[in-house]
């Protein structure tokens, strides 16, 4: 049986004394209007990566507050060796530079007005091709589980979900937390029917009440809109499968946490406070919850399928791990770890563990993941409503 | 005898089948941790995926896997029988 602490990880140490374990040199646009100089700065120079998104102009409140910490928590996050922001105007350009410092990284901040899009992207490209000169001189050095900060959601669930990939990957966290990592899980609405378990994992009243609030806040915004969640779930998919109830369906989810603890409650796209299993209150749309993990600091991300979701993200590696055989058969070159073996009842549960983490093992060690290979960067942002 | 069903946790009211089992076989259940939990003779055929009753179900009967409670039996389910959306209801919503 695989322990984490005695799994070799190499990556790169950061100013702040995280590790990543991928090494980027991210183009961000802080707005809609920017993407073009983000992506010509990012065709002009070799090694840097643009993060286009539709959003960032006329949000307000706490819908605006979430672009910008999952904006900057991209170039925070240890997996990017530096990070060039560029915006319309200066102000909520300066506002991600400045998050982006504290990290000691190097970043620098272009604004388009009073100079266009060519001499902007002139000047950023310059840039760029410093940083990517800087990055490409750091090297891997060891690191522990304790240094790992890392995530999990599941996408396109089946009964097989439940049944072997979910639970893999909890046993996987289970040794994970044990050893002294960071663990992110979340998907607000699809534990809906399980969420009295949540509160159960909860080590403190405070964070359960927490989550409680951050739960109850979903329901009543889906109650707005005239729709049940709990009469829409299970999906007609997930009943032809063999989910018969919602109860069924979140405990196959949250199967994901295995016997870990909950030990804090975060905001969408907050950085863990300390060690351990944190809920983040997250979309369930899988863009959207890998986009915040990686805001978050999450720096590799575990993600079972069971009909085969093919999502990947631009910042962090996605590992997809599918016990579903016919997935498995028709869609090989999505996944990571196959986990068939368990439904063939070759492989139990301590056995699928092992091969998550020697998978999670190679992963943080450099070898790309199917998604990474098969180019999907989905980044996609959390909007909670609509602009002015 | 082949190994037919996983089970979640030893005590489960209901176990999965891990192929499409046919009524009247007989197959071997274990757990996720590859513990041996008996056999079950198959009353009805339950495709790959879906829930076999480990025990006898009354109606009205709370209905355990993971360990927790995902419904209540709408109607009795005899062991061997395929435990579904026609005998099984979610506690949390009645449609």
């Amino acid at each position: 049986m695989i322990n984490p602490t005695d799994l070799h990880f190499t990556g790169y140490r950061r100013p702040d004394g995280r590790f990543g374990v991928r090494n980027y040199v991210l183009i961000i646009p802080v707005d809609d209007l920017s993407n073009a100089a983000a992506e010509a700065v990012a065709m002009n120079i070799r090694g840097a990566r643009a993060l286009p998104h539709p959003y960032g102009r006329l949000q307000f409140g706490e819908d605006l507050e979430l672009t910008f910490r999952t904006l900057a928590g991209q170039g925070r996050n240890p997996n990017c060796a530096a990070a060039v922001v560029i915006g319309i105007e200066p102000k909520w350009t300066d506002r991600i530079v400045k998050e982006i410092a504290k990290t000691g990284k190097p970043v620098a901040g272009f604004s388009i007005e009073r100079s266009g899009d060519l001499k902007t992207i002139e000047a950023a490209s310059r840039q760029a091709k410093e940083f990517v000169h800087y990055a490409t001189e750091l090297q891997r050095e060891p690191f522990t589980v304790k240094q790992l900060t890392m995530s999990t959601k599941c996408g396109e669930s089946d009964t097989t979900s439940g049944l072997a990939s979910n639970p893999t990957v909890g046993r996987a966290f289970e040794r994970l937390a044990d050893a002294g990592a960071t663990l992110i899980f979340g998907e607000t609405t699809e534990v809906t029917g399980g969420e009295d378990l949540i509160m159960e994992k909860c080590v403190t009243r405070e964070v359960a009440a927490q989550f409680q609030a951050a739960f109850d806040d979903y329901q009543t915004l889906v109650e707005s809109q005239g729709v049940s969640l709990l009469g829409s779930q299970p999906t007609e998919g997930n009943i032809r499968g063999g989910l018969t109830t919602i109860e069924e369906k979140a405990l196959g989810n949250i199967q994901k946490a295995g016997r870990c603890k909950v030990v804090d409650f975060l905001k969408p796209a907050e950085e863990p406070r300390q060690p351990g299993l944190s809920f983040m209150d997250s979309s369930s749309a899988a863009a959207e919850m890998v986009t915040l993990c990686a805001a978050a600091g999450s720096v590799v991300h575990y993600f079972t399928t069971g009909q085969g979701n093919i999502i990947g993200n631009p910042v962090i590696p996605v590992i997809k791990l599918s016990a579903n055989p016919l997935t498995v058969a028709t869609m090989a070159e999505h996944i990571d770890v196959d986990l068939t073996g368990m439904l063939r009842i070759e492989m139990n549960l301590d056995q699928a563990a092992d091969a998550a983490l020697k998978m999670l093992e190679r992963t943080i060690n450099g070898r790309l993941t199917a998604a990474e290979v098969l180019r999907h960067n989905e980044f996609v942002l959390t909007k909670l409503y609509r602009s002015a | 005898m082949k190994h037919g069903i996983l089970m979640h946790e030893p005590d489960d009211d209901v176990g999965v089948a891990v192929e499409d089992l046919k009524a009247g076989s007989a197959v071997s259940a274990v757990t996720l941790e590859g513990e041996p939990v008996g056999s079950v003779e198959l009353v009805d055929d339950v495709p790959l995926g879906h829930k076999v009753a480990m025990r006898d179900l009354a109606r009205g009967k709370d209905v355990i896997e993971y360990g927790r409670v995902i419904g209540i039996t709408s109607q009795a389910a005899r062991r061997g029988s395929h435990v579904h959306t026609h005998n099984l209801k979610s506690k949390r919503w009645q449609a």
